[in-house]
């Protein structure tokens, strides 16, 4: 913290504003404040159990994470803006059933196409995109607060995943299909394989393109982003479009996993998906925040759940620990930034 | 001579190992008005903010009508008569005026019903006493933001403070406000209170104040009368070296109309407005807190939703209806509050910089970040913008280097008209030179700049021409060599 002060100090600034000058700190201590974290409780959970470094469980730990994960990405993207998407877990199911129906053994049997798990999945990601769009129109083009309008759609797509399922599970997957749940490339599981492409690509857009930029000026101060020229309104409607469309691959990883996709999956998903972008750094006042900190903070959710399995804690016990972990992130980061 | 209110020496204040104050010292007597002065960086923030109790200092000690005191918490400092009127303003929009003056010390009676009549009462005699003109029982979200600041002084002073410390009272404030204000303080001073007054507008320093304390670099430098110094010394004494001018003016208006505009309307009820710049001049909007000079900008960069009347730039009628087209029309705009609509605070010196010429610094949507570091670069020395690195967080600069940064965005994309809405508000006196200098070699190459002012020094120093607004249209023009206060504010009143 010396360090930056003294860079500021030859400019003449940094005397005026001693307040802010950790604000700039924040984020990166911050998130090598939960990179250790996560590395510490890996040395713990590792020291008092055996399995816990194993092959077969780090996959596990991995393949039960890409789910929040993915979705924690997206919404990374929404809370970058000042946003919020508490629709994804309904997304998660909708798009479960929707493009699982052009899966099942009997449709495919039917069309006997060999292309049908491909077209499933264009399916699933059109839902999950088309539904996006209509958060992001709402946000972005009627100025809908994005807690109401994602509230809204929340119940909204929870209830077209009942009509179009009539409440039921859509059952019988075919194989081609349940690969992207199931299947694994040289040993390594698809669910995980997509969560790390997920992750390259979202943080290569936020990091290495114009768009990226262009959600950091919209979040951190969207009026000065309209003066200078951005297009704000297309930039909101983008990002609740990228999550609906993350939350329909995540829909689908889970989908493919239970080998038929049930009408009640994903519910609360939205909760976990938030804590991880918390965890993780991102502020929700919008403009401050990195993938990599997502990903940190979905690791972390996901490996103490599986330590808190290991240990053969109950699950009702787990949740409590979860919520405490949230607001024990958060605080730390407070704590950090109000040192001076 | 009389006990001093407050007598401060040898204040020393270091963040992490880095002084920001060396040697703090003033002694503010009763009934006086004593200017703090110093450039950004001279650490009056730092002392002022021990005097409030917000920071501990390192070294030194404080008296309080002659005995030795330390403030742990801002609450204490205002149990002992010492109270502020903030900058930055934090009313409650939807609570009246004397809700918000006496917020957490409602009168109340029995089962803590708030007497609501007494309440206003009180506000209204406080106000009434100042002569602000404000009914207590207005809401505050119908007020001005002059109004607000006005309230926001009477909060400050209806603690009944000895000590009334006044940071940049006058930066939201017009001239009539601003006349308010000064009349309410000689009233605080005929009744014995000290103020403590910041300010970087020197006219007004040598109109209300009687002593001045200079810092510079974190350090005390000297004191006196305000009337046994002249402001060229006084400039000297901010700056550590002789500033010649105060203004930088070096332009030659030409002929041909660079923008005009014609039966404008724009929101706030402004209309039927006409005026033009030249190539090469400086114009100045003058006019009173709410006579629609920003409206106009808002209009002119396509930010309005009331979009009457013809802009013509160039010889060419052109629609502007968002600010992309007004940039590709070579306009750029500098918006009144920077920390609002000029700086994206969460970004670094570089994403800001760039913000408004991002596709020039990418192919497609893939970002050239090299592209990106030597135009942050050009400009961070072009416009000579004091930061450690152009990867340095915009919040930690000073105000002069942060509006400097607000100018060097709209520099790389190239404009031809230059809009600027109070270009110096909140930015000390060597940074305010450099503005100057940078309109001035605007205009001498070929731009025209727009002006919207409120401090008539500046319009009478930089301006080839003035146009003044009164109650959202044009109430007359002046040359330049017409200008002058009076006629200024006989206009625009």
């Amino acid at each position: 913290m010396e360090k930056q002060i003294e860079a500021a100090t030859p400019a003449g600034t940094g005397t005026e504003q001693p307040r802010s000058i950790t604000t700039r700190i924040g984020p990166l201590a911050q998130r090598y404040g939960i990179l250790i974290a996560l590395i510490l409780l890996c040395v713990v959970l590792a020291a008092v159990n055996d399995n816990f470094l194993s092959q077969r469980n780090i996959i596990n730990v991995l393949r039960q994470t890409s789910i929040n994960g993915i979705l924690a990405i997206g919404m990374t993207f929404v809370i970058l803006t000042r946003g919020i998407d508490l629709s994804v877990g309904s997304v998660v199911a909708l798009v479960g059933v929707v493009s699982a129906s052009f899966a099942t053994t009997s449709t495919a049997g039917v069309i006997g196409s060999p292309y049908m798990p491909l077209i499933a999945v264009m399916m699933g990601l059109a839902t999950g995109t088309a539904v996006g769009a209509v958060s992001g129109t709402m946000v972005a083009r009627f100025s809908v607060p994005a807690f109401v309008a994602t509230l809204g759609m929340l119940s909204a797509a929870r209830g077209l995943t009942l009509i179009y399922s009539g409440g039921r599970p859509v059952p019988a997957l075919t194989d081609g299909y349940r690969w992207i749940g199931t299947g694994d490339v040289a040993g390594i599981p698809v669910p995980i394989i997509l969560f790390g492409l997920v992750f390259l690509l979202a943080h290569f857009v936020l990091t290495q393109t114009r768009f990226g930029r262009h959600v950091y000026a919209v979040g951190g101060n969207p009026h000065a982003a309209k003066v200078s020229g951005l297009p704000v309104r297309r930039i909101r409607f983008a990002v609740y479009a990228i999550s609906g469309a993350l939350a329909g691959v995540a829909g689908m990883i889970l989908a493919g996993r239970t080998g038929s996709a049930l009408p009640q999956a994903g519910v609360a998903y939205e909760l976990d998906a938030i804590a991880a972008v918390v965890i993780g750094g991102t502020s929700l006042a919008g403009g401050i925040g990195r993938v990599s900190g997502t990903v940190i903070g979905a690791l972390l959710i996901g490996v103490m759940n599986n330590g808190l399995d290991l240990m053969g804690v109950e699950s009702y016990y787990q949740q409590v620990i979860k919520g405490g972990l949230i607001v024990a992130a958060v605080l730390l980061d407070r704590s950090r930034k109000s040192e001076d | 001579m009389e006990q001093p209110l407050l007598e401060a020496t040898g204040f020393r204040k270091s963040f992490g190992g880095v002084p920001a104050l060396r040697d703090g010292r003033f002694v503010l007597r009763p009934g006086s008005v004593h200017a703090l002065c110093g450039g950004n960086g001279a650490g009056k923030s730092t002392f002022l903010k021990i005097l409030m109790g917000i920071h501990h200092r390192d070294a030194g000690t404080l008296m309080r009508d002659g005995k030795p005191m330390t403030f742990e918490n801002p609450s204490q400092a205002l149990a002992n008569g010492i109270s502020i009127i903030e900058q930055e303003l934090s009313p409650v929009p939807a609570m009246t005026v004397a809700e918000n003056i006496y917020l957490g010390r409602e009168p109340v009676g029995l089962f803590g019903r708030v007497r609501f009549g007494e309440l206003n009462h009180m506000a209204q005699e406080l106000l009434d006493g100042f002569h602000f003109g404000i009914r207590a029982d207005s809401l505050m979200m119908d007020l001005t933001v002059a109004q607000v600041q006005l309230v926001e002084i009477a909060k400050a002073l209806s603690y009944d403070a000895e000590i009334i410390i006044m940071d940049e009272p006058t930066s939201a404030l017009g001239e009539a406000e601003a006349d308010q204000l000064f009349a309410a303080i000689k009233t605080l001073t005929a009744r014995g209170k000290g103020v403590i007054y910041v300010s970087h507008r020197l006219s007004e320093i040598f109109s209300i104040c009687d002593s001045y304390t200079v810092f510079r670099d974190g350090a005390f430098v000297e004191t006196g009368a305000m009337d046994t110094i002249d402001k060229d010394r006084l400039i000297h004494l901010v700056v550590g070296r002789p500033l010649t001018e105060e203004f930088v003016k070096e332009n030659e208006p030409g002929r041909e109309e660079m923008l005009s505009v014609r039966d404008l309307s724009a929101a706030h009820g402004v209309r039927d407005v006409n005026f033009a710049v030249r190539r090469g001049e400086i114009l100045a909007l003058y006019g009173l807190m709410g006579s629609g000079r920003t409206e106009i900008f808002d209009r002119l960069f396509g930010l309005s939703d009331t979009a009457g009347g013809e802009i013509v730039i160039e010889g060419t009628a052109t629609r502007i209806d968002t600010p992309n087209q007004a940039i590709a029309a070579g306009l750029a705009y500098v918006t009144e509050d920077r920390k609002h609509s000029g700086l994206v605070l969460t970004g670094d010196v570089r994403d800001n910089l760039c913000l408004a010429t991002l596709d020039r610094v990418s192919s497609g949507q893939l970002m050239r970040v090299g592209a990106e570091r030597d135009a942050a670069q050009r400009m961070i020395e072009t416009l000579n913008i004091k930061t450690a690195s152009d990867k340095l967080s915009v919040s930690n600069l000073s105000g002069g280097n942060q509006q400097k940064v607000v100018l060097g965005k709209w520099f790389l994309t190239e404009p031809r008209i230059l809009l600027l809405d109070e270009p110096t508000r909140g930015v000390d006196v060597g940074a305010k030179r450099e503005i100057y200098r940078v309109m001035s070699d605007f205009t001498r190459a070929g731009g025209a700049v727009i002006m919207i002012s409120s401090e008539t020094d500046e319009v009478l120093g930089m301006a080839d021409r003035a146009v003044v607004m009164r109650d959202g249209r044009v109430a007359g023009e002046l040359q330049r060599a017409e200008l002058s206060a009076e006629r200024l504010l006989h206009l625009a009143a």
